[in-house]
């Protein structure tokens, strides 16, 4: 409890960051849930856009800008929207539904708690001891693909030109073959979807 | 931004308190004078026309007597409506309206928010009024209102797409998705070595410009990309519920929503609010002409949408999406692809 409160009080904490996030997380959690146990399928997908947008926000908190609006555009802008308008082109029914519910949630139950475990598990193994500079703003400076230090504009876009450095610089195959394998995902429902 | 110019320092909560009370004047005084200028006088000249003549000279304070009719009438649901989620929809439409106005710069320390990522954000928060949307034609209860609503849903999706990629041959001229740093490209930019006139984009991207302004006709559901709210066939689409104040919130984001594309098109495409470098003007100045230069440019180019909208009948689904995936999509990636190209040659 001590190490708690010399942790809070020092200087390197951010009071309004670690504010913001519980009230967030707490919002996260509880719209969860509503998506879950609501009984109205656009309800469901509503409340799915308060997790996405709280999920956005977070990002932003952790400074890190292009990531929190390509969720907005990619999540909510885009993905969310077809979700929408899958459901009302087939079925959407107002107020509620009672055969929304199967007997697959201790499955999903342990399913959650399985992928809980793991992604908390290789996160705090890879950056359990990084502590983040809420004061640094802007990065001064990132390298290039050849490891020299790059000027970058002193208007903001330092976060996002070192995310461009590191997609196209580190992460290249990575990002490649995540383009490829949507790309082929695409096609496949495509040709699942047309049958002539 | 205000400590600068009047020699006294503001605290947080004074200057975000300005900047948001002069930017909603702005963006409802602009809104409120383009619709006078357009909707009520242009279109009736165009039609052999007075228009309105009686509320105030030239019945400009026709818009007033609007508001205050729609303030009074009585606010009615349909029976089987989802009421959260009808009361949340024109808000929805409304916020993303608004947080588009946020980062459009109008001088060079007359910004609500500098952010880094600027146009990139323009086009992400514009984005979210499709859900406003959605939401509104599934709650009405009502089948024009959710056939209005999956079409608008279609149409805004597809046409995003264009918007996007022709934005993105201006980011790649500019170098930045900062607004203020794409306006500063074209005020200091020079075209083969002539500098007196900057380098306005819409010379050097005038495929990227004619997209974006075919993309924001289509994302502001203006004739002849209009099907969502098809009078002859829908009544108005996801609209036809919505009476009294909430009605009052979409038209006011409709004309809002066209200020704030016509805006961003001028400060990505007509120089913003900047005067070419060259003609060396001090920043004290440009923050005085800076906003009513910008604002000039934005009314003109709304002017162009509403004229191609009282001009042109409405185009049908199936021609709506061609264009939007055969057409301007590929002109759009071939723009990109030359800019970048021209971009690494010169």
């Amino acid at each position: 409890m001590t190490s708690l409160l010399a942790a809070a009080s020092s200087t390197s904490f951010d009071v309004p960051g670690n504010v913001a996030f519980a009230v967030l997380a707490v919002l996260m959690v509880v719209a969860a849930i509503r998506v879950v146990t609501t009984r109205n399928v656009v309800h469901a997908a509503l409340w799915l856009v308060v997790v996405l947008g709280g999920n956005a926000v977070v990002y932003l908190i952790l400074q890190a800008e292009f990531v929190a609006l390509t969720q907005l555009l990619v999540y909510i802008g885009a993905i969310i929207v077809l979700f929408l308008f899958g459901i009302m082109l087939t079925r959407a029914p107002l107020g509620r539904s009672e055969d929304l519910d199967n007997n697959q949630r201790w499955i999903g139950a342990v399913v959650g708690v399985l992928l809980l475990l793991v992604i908390g598990y290789s996160v705090t193994q890879s950056w359990g001891s990084d502590r983040l500079d809420f004061a640094a703003y802007d990065l001064p400076q990132v390298s290039d693909v050849a490891g020299t230090a790059v000027e970058v504009g002193g208007s903001g876009n330092g976060r996002t030109q070192a995310l461009a450095n590191e997609i196209f610089g580190d992460y290249l195959i990575p990002f490649e073959v995540v383009s490829v394998l949507l790309t082929g995902a695409l096609i496949g429902a495509i040709v699942l979807a047309r049958r002539d | 931004m205000t400590s600068a110019l009047l020699g006294l320092e503001l605290a947080y909560w004074q200057s975000t308190l300005i900047r948001v009370l002069a930017g909603l004047a702005a963006v409802l005084l602009l809104t409120g004078g383009v619709v006078y200028l357009y909707l009520f006088k242009f279109v009736s000249f165009m039609q052999s026309r007075l228009g309105p003549m009686e509320a105030g000279p030239y019945g400009s304070l026709q818009l007033l007597a609007e508001v205050g009719k729609w303030l009074q009438k009585e606010d009615i649901h349909t029976e089987d409506s989802d009421r959260l989620v009808f009361g949340l929809a024109p808000a929805v439409v409304l916020s993303s309206t608004f947080l588009m106005f946020v980062v459009i710069p109008a001088g060079p320390d007359l910004v609500i928010a500098n952010l880094g990522t600027g146009i990139y954000y323009v086009l992400a928060v514009s984005a979210l009024s499709v859900l406003g949307i959605l939401m509104a034609g599934w709650a009405s209860a009502n089948k024009y209102a959710l056939m209005g609503a999956l079409r608008a849903g279609g149409q805004l999706i597809a046409y995003e797409l264009p918007m996007v990629l022709a934005v993105l041959g201006v980011v790649i001229m500019a170098g930045s998705l900062n607004l203020q740093d794409i306006v500063a490209a074209q005020s200091t930019g020079e075209i083969f070595g002539i500098s007196w006139i900057g380098n306005p984009f819409i010379l050097t991207q005038f495929v990227a410009f004619a997209v974006f302004m075919i993309s924001v006709q289509a994302e502001l559901t203006q004739t002849p990309f209009d099907m969502p709210i098809a009078e002859s066939e829908l009544v108005a689409g996801y609209q036809v519920e919505y009476s009294g104040i909430r009605f009052l919130v979409y038209f006011i984001s409709e004309f809002a929503t066209a200020v704030a594309f016509a805006a961003v098109a001028s400060t990505l495409f007509l120089g913003g609010w900047a005067l070419p470098a060259s003609w060396g003007l001090s920043d004290g100045v440009m923050n005085v002409v800076g906003p009513l230069l910008v604002a000039t440019k934005a009314v003109l180019l709304v002017g162009v949408v509403f004229w191609v909208r009282f001009s042109f009948p409405r185009f049908r689904e199936d021609q709506l999406q061609r264009l939007a995936w055969k057409v301007l999509i590929p002109i759009a990636l071939a723009n990109i692809l030359v800019t970048a190209v021209f971009k690494v040659a010169f």
